[in-house]
């Protein structure tokens, strides 16, 4: 399969209660790729995280999100989800009384249904789900408790991977999944990412932290800033943040 | 005020008709009992909502209804078919249509050794039968303060009787299902004053289902008392289903006694009648018992349903865990009112009360009411309640992951329902319970 752009940012501004956040940014990913979006705390990233899965609260004022060549942007979140676009949640939200289980399943079948497959039943499920929950290290013991309830930080992003894994979309976005894990969670989430890797989907990782790098090998590294993309560039340049820290870039950023 | 004076009168009248009748039967000293509760009942009156306890429910439509006594019926009203799907099915069951022990539909002749189940009535009327009741009933629901208690115990003559010898265990549940037919063959809104007792020895072990349940859309009135004595380490089960017509009203007292030891789990499912008022009394009378109080109440149309429950730790080392969820729709009012009394001297103890209502529509309205009162200075007492409507964050988490907004929703809100069945010992009930709840929220 020949490379061909999955998702298109152009010119994106976005706010949050008035408040402009996204300044105008500029991202193509690829099928294939492995974007990383690395930058200081409150430079945006969470926010076009957020904004490419559709959460409510922010407004798009103006640009434009074309996904497998589509506008993004014109889709509901459960939209976007069923054409194959996952987000990794920062944090994940708690839900009384569902059960890890019930929750996968109804994804899965919510997204089953939309591409005309049949849906699982609970017994068919629960063996399709063997194998992903090895992936992650995990016994069945979390499917039966309530999503994410009483789950710690790092159990919370475990349960972002494996909902990735379960749902295997054409475009990841992990927003600060590997933040706040220790060294094997960390490594645990990178294989699972890595494993999932294939010529027709591609992954953008959200990270404030060059560490995740190390386990993932991305094809393209930028940085967000003020609200805008400022710099991108190979593998080495994350290797350069993670030494000069990002200072010099938001000077450059004011300079540009 | 007069009036309310002529309501309790009408009631006065009816006893003194109901105590001449023969219609009561029994003991002597139940004769007394009653007595002494018609008074009462006349003393106290309907309460109003000038009362604390009674602040957010008025039960003017009840006092205000010419009801009357709901009469042993002179053919079967109902048939086994009936009464089929308000049932679990196989094991031990025992049917009640309008207060009165219905044999035909009943099924009790499996129950192991030690084990009594049956009518009260019956068991009022033997000698042996009598006197293990006597023990236990009208000891532990306090009438004397309750003019709804009174009045049932002025006119209490039938309902269930379980009686669990010491350290016999009972495996399947004891299933006692009320139904009302409404007026069936009466040209008045009718009464009934169900009364149960359930005694559940030392050492042993049972699980109880009640039902009530309405067949028609008539108006009718459930004035209920269940009273529950747990022995020195004794495990009970006790879930109560509400499901009664839409038009009617529920009125009910839950006491419950515990010893030392002793395990309880009181699993309360509001889903019926137009006025509905449950007061469970949980007394730990004995140090090291545990209690769980779980409860849940789906609400809609114009409902109105309130849970008043006291939990007492009269006695060191001793656990209450307290669970209600409410899911409020259209115009319904939920209200939960939770007292926890720690007694002085009750060091140990171990207290916690949740209060969890989801309103589903602008019109929907819930009140909770956490209410500590603490006597001792070394207790673990927390208390936590919420009202809101569907959460957006999470109606968002959902939607992520490809779910419509309209199954997303459903979703949230079975949750609130789920996380109160998920905590039912038995299965078979909680599965059962699973249905109603799906049912009524879909």
């Amino acid at each position: 399969m020949s490379k061909h752009p999955l998702l298109q940012v152009k010119n994106l501004h976005a706010s949050a209660e008035g408040r402009e956040i996204l300044k105008g940014v500029d991202l193509t990913v690829n099928t294939g790729e492995v974007h990383a979006i690395m930058g200081p705390n409150g430079s945006g990233k969470s926010t076009l995280a957020q904004v490419l899965a559709g959460h409510p609260a922010y407004a798009v004022t103006a640009g434009q999100v074309l996904y497998e060549g589509n506008d993004l942007l014109a889709m509901a979140p459960e939209a976007r989800a069923r054409e194959g676009v996952f987000l990794a949640f920062q944090y994940p939200v708690a839900i009384r009384g569902i059960t890890n289980a019930y929750f996968l399943r109804s994804a899965v079948n919510a997204i089953r249904k939309h591409r005309g497959e049949e849906e699982l039943g609970p017994v068919e499920f629960m063996d399709a789900l063997e194998e992903k929950l090895k992936v992650i290290g995990w016994d069945s013991s979390y499917l039966t408790r309530p999503v994410n309830e009483g789950f710690s930080g790092g159990e919370k992003k475990r349960n972002e991977i494996l909902q990735l894994a379960v749902l295997d979309p054409k475009l990841a976005i992990l927003d600060e999944t590997d933040s706040g894990l220790d060294i094997d969670a960390l490594k645990t989430v990178a294989q699972t990412v890595d494993k999932l890797r294939r010529p027709d989907n591609a992954t953008v990782l959200v990270t404030h932290y060059y560490r995740i790098l190390t386990h993932i090998e991305p094809d393209v590294v930028h940085v967000l800033a003020g609200g805008r993309i400022v710099k991108s560039g190979g593998k080495e340049l994350a290797l350069e943040l993670e030494e000069k820290g990002y200072d010099w870039l938001r000077e450059e950023a004011v300079v540009a | 005020m007069t009036d309310v004076a002529d309501r309790t009168e009408r009631y006065v009248a009816d006893f003194e008709a109901f105590a001449r009748n023969g219609a009561s039967g029994g003991p002597e000293w139940l004769r007394e009992l009653r007595q002494g509760a018609i008074a009462r009942f006349a003393e106290l009156g309907f309460p109003t909502t000038k009362q604390e306890e009674w602040r957010f429910t008025s039960v003017a439509p009840i006092a205000e209804t010419e009801f009357t006594l709901a009469h042993a019926p002179r053919s079967p009203r109902l048939a086994p078919a009936d009464v089929e799907h308000l049932s679990l099915g196989a094991g031990p069951r025992i049917v009640f249509v309008d207060g009165r022990y219905a044999p035909e539909l009943s099924a009790v002749a499996s129950l192991p050794q030690g084990v009594r189940a049956g009518s009260l009535a019956a068991a009022l009327g033997t000698d042996a039968g009598g006197e293990l009741a006597r023990a236990h009933l009208a000891r532990h629901a306090r009438w004397q303060e309750s003019a709804f208690a009174a009045l049932n115990t002025a006119f209490l003559s039938d309902g269930a009787f379980v009686h669990v010898s010491a350290n016999v265990a009972l495996e399947r549940p004891i299933e006692l299902v009320f139904v009302s037919t409404g007026r069936a063959d009466s040209d008045s809104p009718t009464v009934s004053h169900p009364r149960s007792l359930i005694v559940v020895e030392r050492g042993a072990q049972a699980s109880v289902v009640e039902t009530y349940a309405g067949v028609s859309d008539d108006v009718y009135w459930s004035n209920v008392v269940t009273e529950v004595a747990a022995g020195e380490g004794a495990r009970v089960e006790l879930y109560r289903v509400q499901r009664e017509g839409r038009q009617s009203f529920h009125v009910a007292t839950t006491h419950s006694r515990q010893e030392r030891d002793s395990y309880v789990a009181l699993h309360a499912v509001t889903l019926g009648a137009a006025l509905a008022r449950h007061d469970i009394n949980a007394l730990l009378a004995g140090s090291g018992a545990e209690l769980i109080l779980n409860g849940l109440y789906l609400l809609g149309g114009a409902q109105h349903a309130d849970h008043h429950t006291v939990i007492d730790h009269a006695q060191p080392h001793c656990a209450s865990h307290e669970f209600f969820n409410g899911v409020v729709a259209e115009r319904a009012h939920g209200v939960f009112n939770g007292r926890i009394i720690v007694r002085p001297g009750a060091q140990r103890t171990d207290s916690k009360q949740t209060n969890n209502n989801l309103l589903l529509s602008t019109e929907a309205r819930a009140d909770s009411q956490p209410q500590l009162e603490i006597y001792a200075d070394d207790v673990k007492c927390t208390h936590g309640s919420t009202v809101g409507p569907i959460d957006q964050m999470q109606l968002y988490y959902l939607r992520s992951r490809g779910l419509s907004p309209e199954a997303a929703r459903g979703i949230l809100t079975y949750g609130f329902g789920a996380e109160i069945l998920d905590r039912m010992g038995h299965p078979d009930v909680r599965d059962r319970l699973d249905r109603l709840v799906r049912e009524r929220l879909a």
